[in-house]
């Protein structure tokens, strides 16, 4: 099964618009089942046969009440399903906001995604974690979206259909997952050359473990004094890289202060395994070419003080 | 002016080439305009399927790497805007050009160097478009074409994203384009209405010119945002202005609006030629009358006014309030009703007829079937909160080549075959359509039936390269395949047009007994059209002729 299938809702509004294609396709599969059907009825049982008989059929020109029919009949049908979408569009769009939801900040990055957890205190990238959403304890996220460069899209087909984000126009779209897991998705708006590897990995947690990593992403950096350290400071790392507590304060790359909680690097591009994280240092092309990362032309045993360093960012 | 071009019809076939391409170059004939456009298409055609195939290519499996996602990038933009703008466009407007004076019994368009001005304007564009290739970064570095995409979301355009001059030339070749269009649609417009032969009211007017009629009024209405969007654009990336400069408090969204309020009643200016082309050989093949022609007119202008009342449904997911999304909704919907008439009108023509299935029949039969399933995922996706799920994934991408494929280029298919004997005055080979047909048939449903799925599963458009292991691999193997089967069906179609030239006998008048006016002149027609001007009663004048004991003038 597709983990990123519309199909197969695990969160509120995904699952409002699948129960509503439902609907929809059933209405449409009749529809064209019966227009179908008459379709290769007048095709099979009208074709001419022979050459012989080269006399014309009789002309007709038209009909009022079978016009009638086929216009009042689709304008009905018309009608549902318009009513159909309105009831659905006011409740995901106009949702209720039970005490205790949690708010995260999305902002979309040619190719990466910052969450900000403003009542937390939490700044991270591209694996965005919220905790689970039962009926008996309804803890909904709600997110906004905003851009810092071009237009993205907010993807993550088993929660929600897609909400964009735009420069200048901030959005707003939730979630309330039912059950914990990965949840995959990824930007569904061109941005740029590396639109295809901007990756979305939701990470649904029970609400214990949801705590837990809350906690730990809210210590400070503790960066150790290391070789590592030193090339990382010396560097135009800390232009566009944040860690706490340390010169690093740029605000153009991910944050970095807990870059080993997460599974992935480039925006789920690759594993944080660390040959690939040597890799991404060295040559951010290989993993993912046209991304805005460069190539700081590091010796290798540069990239392997680095790499050290990063490995003590938990 | 008028001496030499009466001259020029007496000049003999064999001339040397330089005069026979000066003659066309400076024709201002409707017909030679008409066919040049037409080349124009197909040439194109062949540039925009070149680069679709690349795509297909690419995405045949997972982090595959056939191209890189720079060149992956301009591919679709370039196939977009090729096949929009300089092969659609074009072919339709040939079409128009070709047909509408000799459906009315005129002599030529209301301008004919307005026309041969549009033309070469629209040409003109193209060239913009694919010297991008060599002139796209200015003096820096080496050349590449606009990578924005065909919609090019601001700010994408803006300067600070879009170094070079990839997307001014993109600009440039829409710019000129859309001058090339209105200067058209206006000759189109006028003509229909001042050039009419007499007797022939506007409710006696084949549909065909009824449909193109409406369609030029769509294209005087929706180009000129277009042209206007671009001139802000420009004036954005040249003279400092902020029209769609986000950086500097400029809004993305408006381009959004003016992008799609051309976008949308774009697809109904391809669309409308598209019907208008069955509705010509529907009822010819069917040997019946139009059913129903005066429904099949209101639901013609019932399509041009919705159709411009329903481009934020490009937009359900940037932001849109509920009352706006739900507006857009219904608008959208309202327009399944008007088409789906016509489909039930083309239905009930063929109802008690006597079908032949020649090569024209067999693609308009096609295309009513694929309409019907474009269409019906066209309803899927104006239900707002589906299109949040579905939109920019592969299910849009299936569902609108399945209107311009499966719809507008199937038709077209079957206009070239219908009306090539009269052009040429040469037949084609029946054996060879098939054969395009069948390819081209399989072909087509292999690639975008097969390519709603992975839109269902989660993947999204204008990507270079996938993950695996998200249930996509399959359907993308199977898509690209399709494509080998569409470019052998082309092949045959090029090979038919060939063999038509070198082997094609002469078609005579009126190959179809047919029933509409041009088929009453020669093949090809004379510079002139008609050497004395009809005179017509009904819609169906060569009916008329035919059956003086049961003419049509006595029921219309």
């Amino acid at each position: 099964m597709s983990p990123t299938s519309i199909l197969s809702p695990a969160s509120t509004p995904a699952d409002s618009i699948f129960g509503l294609s439902r609907f929809v396709l059933l209405n449409v599969a009749a529809i064209f089942g019966i227009v179908f059907t008459l379709l290769v009825y007048v095709v099979v049982r009208f074709r001419s046969r022979g050459i012989v008989d080269r006399s014309e059929p009789a002309q007709i020109y038209g009909s009022t009440q079978v016009e009638l029919a086929w216009t009042v009949i689709p304008v009905l049908i018309v009608l549902a399903l318009f009513l159909a979408s309105a009831r659905v569009i006011a409740s995901i769009q106009d949702p209720p906001r039970p005490h205790g939801s949690l708010e995260v900040i999305v902002i979309g990055h040619q190719y990466w995604w910052e969450y900000r957890y403003p009542s937390l205190n939490i700044v991270t990238a591209n694996e965005l974690h919220v905790p689970v959403s039962d009926t008996a304890q309804p803890m909904p996220t709600f997110l906004t979206l905003l851009s810092a460069d071009t237009d993205h899209s907010f993807w993550v087909p088993r929660l929600a259909g897609k909400t964009d984000l735009i420069p200048n126009h901030p959005n707003k779209t939730w979630i309330d997952p039912h059950e914990s897991g990965i949840f995959l998705g990824q930007c569904a708006q061109y941005c740029g050359t590396q639109h295809a590897k901007m990756l979305l990995r939701i990470y649904v947690q029970p609400r214990d473990e949801f705590e837990r990593w809350v906690r730990e992403q809210q210590q400070g950096g503790q960066a150790a004094g290391s070789r590592g350290r030193r090339v990382f400071e010396s560097m135009a790392c800390i232009n566009c890289h944040t860690i706490s507590n340390t010169p690093a304060s740029g605000k153009f790359g991910p944050d970095l202060t807990h870059i080993m909680s997460r599974d992935t690097i480039a925006a789920g591009a690759a594993l944080n395994t660390r040959q690939q994280l040597r890799l991404w240092i060295k040559n951010p092309d290989a993993i993912k070419p046209g991304s805005k990362m460069p190539a700081m032309g590091l010796t290798d045993q540069e990239v392997d003080a680095v790499a050290t360093y990063l490995e003590t960012l938990r | 002016m008028s001496t030499t071009s009466i001259a020029l019809t007496e000049v003999p076939a064999s001339r040397p080439f330089p005069l026979h391409l000066h003659e066309w170059v400076t024709t201002v004939d409707h017909k030679r305009l008409g066919i040049l456009y037409i080349l124009l298409g197909v040439i194109f055609l062949a540039a925009g399927g070149i680069e679709a195939t690349i795509m297909r290519v690419q995405l045949v499996r997972p982090h595959n790497d056939v191209v890189s996602p720079e060149a992956f990038n301009r591919m679709f933009t370039m196939h977009g805007t090729t096949m929009i703008f300089f092969v659609a466009m074009p072919l339709v407007f040939g079409f128009a050009n070709y047909l509408v004076p000799l459906m009315i019994g005129a002599r030529d368009m209301a301008f004919p160097r307005l026309n041969a001005f549009s033309f070469w304007m629209t040409a003109l564009g193209g060239v913009f478009l694919y010297f991008s290739f060599l002139g796209g970064d200015g003096l820096y570095g080496a050349g590449s074409a606009p990578d924005v995409g065909w919609f090019a979301y601001a700010p994408l355009t803006a300067k600070t994203f879009s170094v070079g001059h990839s997307t001014d030339f993109w600009t440039l070749s829409l710019l000129s384009s859309d001058i090339g269009s209105i200067g058209t649609a206006i000759n189109i417009i006028a003509t229909i209405l001042c050039l009419r032969c007499p007797g022939m009211m506007l409710g006696k007017m084949p549909l065909l010119v009824w449909l193109n009629l409406v369609m030029a009024g769509l294209v005087i209405l929706a180009v000129g945002p277009l042209s206007a969007a671009q001139i802000m654009l420009l004036i954005d990336r040249y003279l400092g202005a902020h029209f769609f400069d986000t950086q500097a408090g400029g809004s993305a969204v408006i381009w959004m609006h003016f992008f799609w309020i051309f976008g949308h009643p774009e697809v109904y200016v391809l669309i409308l030629p598209a019907f208008a082309f069955a509705s010509e050989i529907i009822p010819v093949f069917s040997r019946k009358a139009m059913f129903g022609y005066s429904v099949m007119v209101l639901a013609t202008i019932a399509i041009g006014f919705i159709g411009m009342s329903v481009w934020a449904h490009h937009m359900f997911t940037v932001g849109m309030s509920a009352g706006a999304s739900t507006f857009f909704v219904l608008s959208t919907m309202a327009i399944a009703v008007p088409t789906g008439i016509k489909i039930f009108n083309w239905m009930a023509t063929m109802w008690g007829g006597k079908i032949r299935f020649d090569a024209p029949m067999i693609f308009c039969v096609a295309f009513l079937f694929q309409f019907l399933v474009a269409g019906l995922t066209g309803v899927t996706l104006a239900v707002a909160p589906l299109d949040w799920q579905l939109g920019n994934s592969y299910y849009v991408v299936a569902h609108f080549h399945y209107v311009i494929v499966g719809g507008i280029l199937f038709t077209i298919f079957a206009a070239i075959y219908y009306w090539l004997p009269k052009v040429t005055g040469k037949t084609y080979s029946e054996r060879l359509a098939r054969a395009h047909f069948w390819l081209f048939f399989i072909g087509f449903h292999l690639t975008f039936d097969f390519m709603h799925i992975p839109g269902l599963l989660g993947m999204p458009r204008r990507i270079y390269t996938y993950e695996p292991g998200r249930g996509w691999d399959t359907w993308n193997l199977i898509a690209t395949v399709g494509v080998a089967f569409q470019a052998a069906g082309i092949l045959f179609f090029a090979g038919n047009l060939v063999w038509s030239y070198l082997k094609g006998k002469p078609a005579g008048n009126d190959p179809w007994d047919a029933w509409t006016l041009e088929w009453s002149t020669s093949s090809p027609p004379p510079i002139y059209n008609y050497a004395t001007i009809p005179v017509v009663r009904s819609r169906r004048p060569l009916w008329d002729l035919k059956h003086p004991e049961d003419p049509d003038w006595r029921y219309e």
